[in-house]
């Protein structure tokens, strides 16, 4: 017999017509699933009541395992046990090497992108994250007992549109229906119903067991606007055990341990930290070389011991609010995620950084989870009436390489999605069949300091004189932040397109490097934006000068009118790629004035050869087609 | 006539109010529809109609419509867990013949 929940009144739906919706939060070090029921989100727990799902998954000979039989298998069988897929999702080979390597696992290429060698062959990361979306589907639709119509996805703020896309295909491999990715900040944050709440800026301070991640979200009209994000990939929980375990060891005077003792050891610091968050003072026992230490820590000790690394995750705090220009007493809440924010050594640093009480209310493990159930329970449309509509932006700017190395930006950044925008392009060389499109990401102005995303060719265009070719270029990204482009040439209707689903990805570090370096260098981008463009157009002059003369040069041009302006145009081929703007203007200023006689010519003989052969009255009705 | 519930149900239903932060009460009620003849309707009660009526029973108040009452008489309400799935079950003294599932039932 079904079991039913309270609906909102006038909402209970016709039986067999529940839509069944999850938030996912797929993290690093583990993953949860949360459902809306009876109108309030709550996580959902797998048989044994664990809430907490480990992001481990085991290639074992009888199958894939997933979760804490994985976890705990780890150090038996390390090649077949993968951990923390997360980091690898959406990257590309190099990228992984060029970030510190893809650890124990041996990596293995197929076509650019990264596969890890088990004994059950070559798994993606993409694969591995979906063994676990798998495990958490089948633990959803046992608990709420039916089809899932679908499910929101949290992914890091800082996620490039390769690792959303990788995030997707996940998802579609477990066989979930992703109504939507969303921000991990932005998901705590509604959690918390900040959302509905009065406009401000909220800090989301995350600290996990193996990430930091601090974002700032500015609330505007129900809008979150990623403001800034910074962190620290290897910084978490694990390294605040790791200098109990340090202090342990130096205390009782002993060497490092073995693996087995390490992971006791290590059990054992993880507890003792876990009863000092609410105790003065807690005792451990371990044991080391075959005998047993015992002792006392004081809180006090405790936060001597942690304090540095907490000290650590401050600075990117800073350096978030410089990035976006907001003073500490702009943000109106601060929202704690993570395990690590349950010491409350945490929670009073970030609580003193800030200068206000954080909200710690919801289990910080959960938080996540328990947003992304919420903005899934709307956008199933089990909640018609609410006016929650949450909206994300795009972290960076989005465009195309143009002549010259210059990036024109079509979407800027922060500007919410689902968003299309469409651009006219044209030509640049008399007869150009094919133009190729370079799609390109970031802040700067010229291609090569920005990230490349994808190269696509627009062919088939007709012949025309270069300017003249109307090519429209539209981007598209829809609400989960991925992008497709396309162009279409408007005369001929020849159109190309490609969707970014590019192999690799960036880290928070680098994406926030390239925002800054955008300020840093705002200045000399510029100026290296206008040369650029300088130079672009003396080539297109001389592109145009000496298409007309090798057409009608000696026609219109005596020998010496023709070789002095040659000679002027020889003095801007040879300025054109000059670093000095003023001195390209110059020269295109000088052949401009020095070929204005031979224009003219050309002009009245064009239109005389126009009109030659024709009665006057034929123009005075007739619309000429350009062509 | 009358309609209980059991100590679980109360204790969610007074659990799910509070979270809510409004509501009078936890409306029950069936509606024509469903594989077999008819579905029970599970609501949070904003305000009690002209053809309501009103049970107490552990601390939470039924609101329940006369037409369903006439279905519903003697039903007690229960929260039970089946595996992972947790939720309400209407043991109701009138059915004939339910559903497979449960959602909708004949009398």
């Amino acid at each position: 017999m079904a079991l039913l929940q309270i609906a909102e009144p006038g909402q209970s739906s016709a039986p067999h017509q529940h839509r069944l919706a999850v938030g996912i939060d797929l993290g690093t070090t583990n993953s949860l699933v949360a459902s809306v029921r009876s109108g309030k989100a709550v996580i959902l727990a797998d048989a044994d009541g664990q809430p907490l799902l480990p992001s481990v998954v085991r290639y074992s000979e009888d199958g894939v395992v997933v979760g804490r039989a994985a976890k705990s298998a780890a150090a038996a069988d390390p090649l077949n046990t993968i951990s923390s897929a997360k980091r690898l999702l959406g990257r590309s080979a190099d990228e992984i090497s060029a970030a510190g390597g893809a650890g124990h696992y041996r990596l293995v290429e197929d076509e650019g992108s990264p596969r890890i060698e088990t004994r059950s062959g070559a798994v993606s990361p993409v694969e591995v994250s979906a063994e676990i979306l798998k495990v958490l589907r089948q633990r959803a639709e046992e608990a709420l007992g039916g089809e899932l119509v679908g499910a929101v996805i949290t992914v890091p703020a800082y996620f490039d549109d390769a690792q959303r896309q990788a995030t997707k295909d996940a998802a579609r491999i477990a066989g979930l229906h992703v109504l939507r990715l969303i921000n991990e900040p932005t998901a705590a944050a509604v959690a918390y119903g900040l959302d509905k709440g009065a406009e401000g800026v909220i800090a989301v301070y995350d600290f996990g067991g193996g990430t930091f991640d601090i974002s700032l979200l500015r609330l505007n009209k129900g809008v979150f606007e990623v403001l800034a994000t910074a962190g620290d990939a290897a910084l978490g929980g694990d390294d605040l055990d790791q200098a109990v375990v340090a202090h342990l060891l130096t205390r009782h005077g002993l060497a490092d341990s073995d693996a087995a003792e390490d992971r006791r050891l290590r059990d054992a610091a993880r507890a003792l930290k876990e009863a000092l968050s609410d105790a003065d003072e807690a005792g451990y026992t371990f044991s080391h070389g075959g005998q047993e230490y015992s002792g006392k820590l004081s809180g006090e000790e405790l936060v001597q011991l942690i304090d540095p690394l907490i000290a650590k995750t401050l600075a990117p705090c800073r350096r978030t609010l410089r990035d976006a220009g907001v003073s500490k007493d702009e943000i109106t809440a601060v929202v704690m995620v993570g395990g690590s924010t349950r010491t409350p050594a945490v929670r009073r640093r970030v609580s003193e950084f800030f200068g206000q009480p954080v909200l710690t209310d919801i289990d910080p493990d959960q938080v996540v989870a328990l947003g992304a159930a919420a903005q899934a329970d709307v956008l199933a449309g089990n909640n018609p009436d609410s006016d929650m509509l949450l909206l994300d932006v795009i972290p960076l700017s989005l465009g195309l390489e143009t002549m010259g190395n210059i990036a024109e930006k079509i979407i800027p950044r922060n500007t919410t999605i689902p968003v299309a925008r469409a651009q006219e392009f044209t030509t640049y060389k008399d007869g150009q069949t094919a133009m190729s499109l370079h799609v390109i990401q970031g802040e700067r102005e010229l291609v090569s300091d920005c990230r490349s995303l994808a190269r696509f060719e627009l062919r088939g265009i007709p012949p025309m004189v270069a300017g003249q070719a109307r090519i429209l270029v539209t981007f598209q990204v829809d609400a989960d932040g991925l992008l497709s482009v396309s162009a279409v040439e408007k005369s001929s209707g020849v159109q190309a397109s490609v969707d970014v689903k590019p192999s690799y990805g960036l880290s928070d570090g680098e994406i926030e490097s390239m925002l800054r370096s955008s300020m840093e260098n705002a200045e000399a981008d510029v100026r290296a934006r206008s040369l650029a463009e300088q130079q672009v157009e003396a080539r297109r002059v001389l592109e145009a000068i000496d298409s007309a003369l090798r057409n009608d040069g000696e026609r219109f041009l005596s020998p010496s009118e023709l070789s002095a302006l040659q000679a002027v145009r020889d003095e801007l081929a040879a300025v054109v790629d000059d670093s000095d703007e003023n001195k390209i203007n110059a020269a295109v200023k000088k052949l401009e004035a020095a070929s204005a006689d031979y224009v003219e010519r050309r002009m009245n003989a064009s239109v005389h050869d126009a009109m030659a052969g024709h009665a006057v009255d034929e123009f005075s009705a007739g619309t000429q087609d350009p062509e | 006539m009358s309609i209980s519930l059991t100590e679980s149900a109360a204790r969610h239903v007074r659990n799910f109010l509070d979270n809510r932060g409004q509501g009078v009460g936890l409306r029950l009620g069936v509606r024509t529809t469903g594989c077999s003849g008819m579905a029970y309707v599970l609501e949070f009660a904003d305000e009690v109609g002209e053809d309501d009526v009103t049970f107490e029973d552990k601390d939470v108040t039924v609101v329940i419509d006369k037409k369903s009452l006439l279905y519903l008489d003697g039903t007690e309400l229960d929260f039970t867990r089946e595996g992972l799935n947790e939720g309400f079950r209407f043991n109701n003294p009138n059915v004939k013949d339910e559903c497979g599932c449960g959602e909708s039932f004949t009398v």
